[in-house]
C-alpha cells in the first residue's frame, strides 16, 4: 500500500518536472526540473528492487550529466527569449504527434501479456538471498565483462573528444617557447653603459615583452 | 515487485511521448532538445529496470548500466559540439546550422 502511495506519488512529480523541462522559458529552470524528475526516476528505480541503478542515476545523472547542461547553459551568452519564439507555432503539431504516440503505445499495452511459460526463458535470474549490487556486480564482472570494458572505451572516447573539440591553443598565454629562447642574443637585453663621474647613466629605452623574447 | 507492471508501462510511455513532444516544442534550442533525449532514454531505462523488476531477470538492469553509459557518452559529446559550434558562430539556433548545405 505504501509503495503503491509512493509510486503515484514520485511517478507524479517525475510527469510533471518532464513537462516542465519542455515547457520552462528558462532553460537554467528546465535542468533544474531535469534534475528533479531524475532524482524521481531514481526513487522508482529503487521500487522495483533496482537500487545500484537508482544510485547510480542519482550520482552519474545529477551529479555529472545534468551539471553539464547547467554549465553549459550559463555558459552559453544566448538570447533565450529569441529562441523560444516558435513555442506556440509548434506546438499544436508536437501535441498531435505525441497523441497519436501515447494511443499507439498504449494500444500495444493494453492487447499484451507475458506468455505463462515466458518465465522459463529467463536468461539470469535474480537471486533472491544477495543485493541487487552484488547480484549485478556478479554479472557485469562476469558474463559481461567484454560490453562492461567497451563501454568504459566509449566513456574514454567521449572524454577524449570532448577534450579535443573544446580545447583551444591560446595564442597569448605565456607558455615556454624553446627556439626562441635560444636564439636570443645578449645584446638584445643587456646594454653596457659607460657612466661618467659624478653624472649617473641614462636609463636604456624600455623594452616590451614580445622584443625580449 | 508490488507496483504492478503496466503501472509502470504507463509512466515510461507518458515520459516518452514527453520527450517527443518537447522536440517538437523547442525545434530552436537545442540545448532542451538534448534535455529531451535525456527524458526518452530515462523512460526506456525505466521500461528495462521495471521488465526486470517483474521477470526477475538481471539482464534488463545490466542493460539498463550500458544505456546510462552511452547517454552519458552522447550528452558530454553533444555538449562540446555545441560549445565550439556556438564558439564559432555565435548562434546556437538549430535552423542557423546549414553549413553543409551547399
Amino acid at each position: 500500500m505504501i509503495a503503491n502511495l509512493a509510486f503515484y506519488l514520485f511517478s507524479f512529480i517525475l510527469l510533471a518536472s518532464a513537462v516542465m523541462v519542455v515547457t520552462s522559458r528558462n532553460p537554467v529552470h528546465a535542468v533544474l526540473f531535469l534534475i528533479l524528475g531524475f532524482v524521481n526516476a531514481a526513487v522508482l528505480f529503487l521500487l522495483t528492487g533496482a537500487e545500484f541503478l537508482a544510485f547510480i542515476l542519482a550520482i552519474v545523472y545529477v551529479g555529472a550529466v545534468a551539471v553539464i547542461f547547467l554549465f553549459v547553459v550559463m555558459m552559453l551568452d544566448v538570447d533565450f527569449v529569441a529562441l523560444n519564439e516558435g513555442f506556440q507555432r509548434y506546438a499544436p503539431v508536437g501535441a498531435l504527434v505525441a497523441l497519436i504516440m501515447f494511443i499507439e503505445l498504449a494500444f500495444i499495452a493494453g492487447n499484451w501479456a507475458i506468455a505463462p511459460a515466458g518465465g522459463a526463458d529467463r536468461m539470469f535470474p535474480t537471486p533472491d538471498n544477495v543485493t541487487s549490487s552484488v547480484a549485478l556486480g556478479n554479472l557485469l564482472y562476469t558474463s559481461y565483462l567484454p560490453v562492461f570494458q567497451l563501454s568504459g572505451i566509449v566513456l574514454l572516447v567521449a572524454m577524449i573528444g570532448a577534450i579535443v573539440l573544446t580545447h583551444r591553443d591560446r595564442k597569448r598565454s605565456l607558455h615556454q617557447n624553446l627556439s626562441a629562447q635560444h636564439a636570443r642574443d645578449p645584446k638584445q637585453t643587456l646594454a653596457l653603459v659607460n657612466a661618467p663621474l659624478g653624472q649617473g647613466a641614462a636609463l636604456p629605452a624600455k623594452q616590451t615583452h614580445e622584443e625580449t623574447l | 515487485m508490488l507496483v504492478p507492471l503496466s503501472h509502470y508501462l504507463v509512466v515510461s510511455a507518458m515520459l516518452l511521448v514527453i520527450g517527443i513532444f518537447g522536440i517538437f516544442m523547442n525545434r530552436k534550442n537545442i540545448i532542451v532538445i538534448m534535455m529531451s533525449i535525456e527524458l526518452i532514454l530515462l523512460a526506456a531505462n525505466l521500461n528495462f529496470v521495471a521488465f526486470s523488476g517483474a521477470l526477475h531477470d538481471m539482464v534488463g538492469q545490466v542493460f539498463t548500466m550500458f544505456v546510462l553509459t552511452v547517454a552519458a557518452a552522447e550528452s558530454a559529446i553533444g555538449l562540446a559540439i555545441l560549445v565550439i559550434y556556438f564558439r564559432n558562430r555565435g548562434s546556437i539556433e538549430v535552423e542557423d546550422v546549414t553549413l553543409m548545405k551547399g
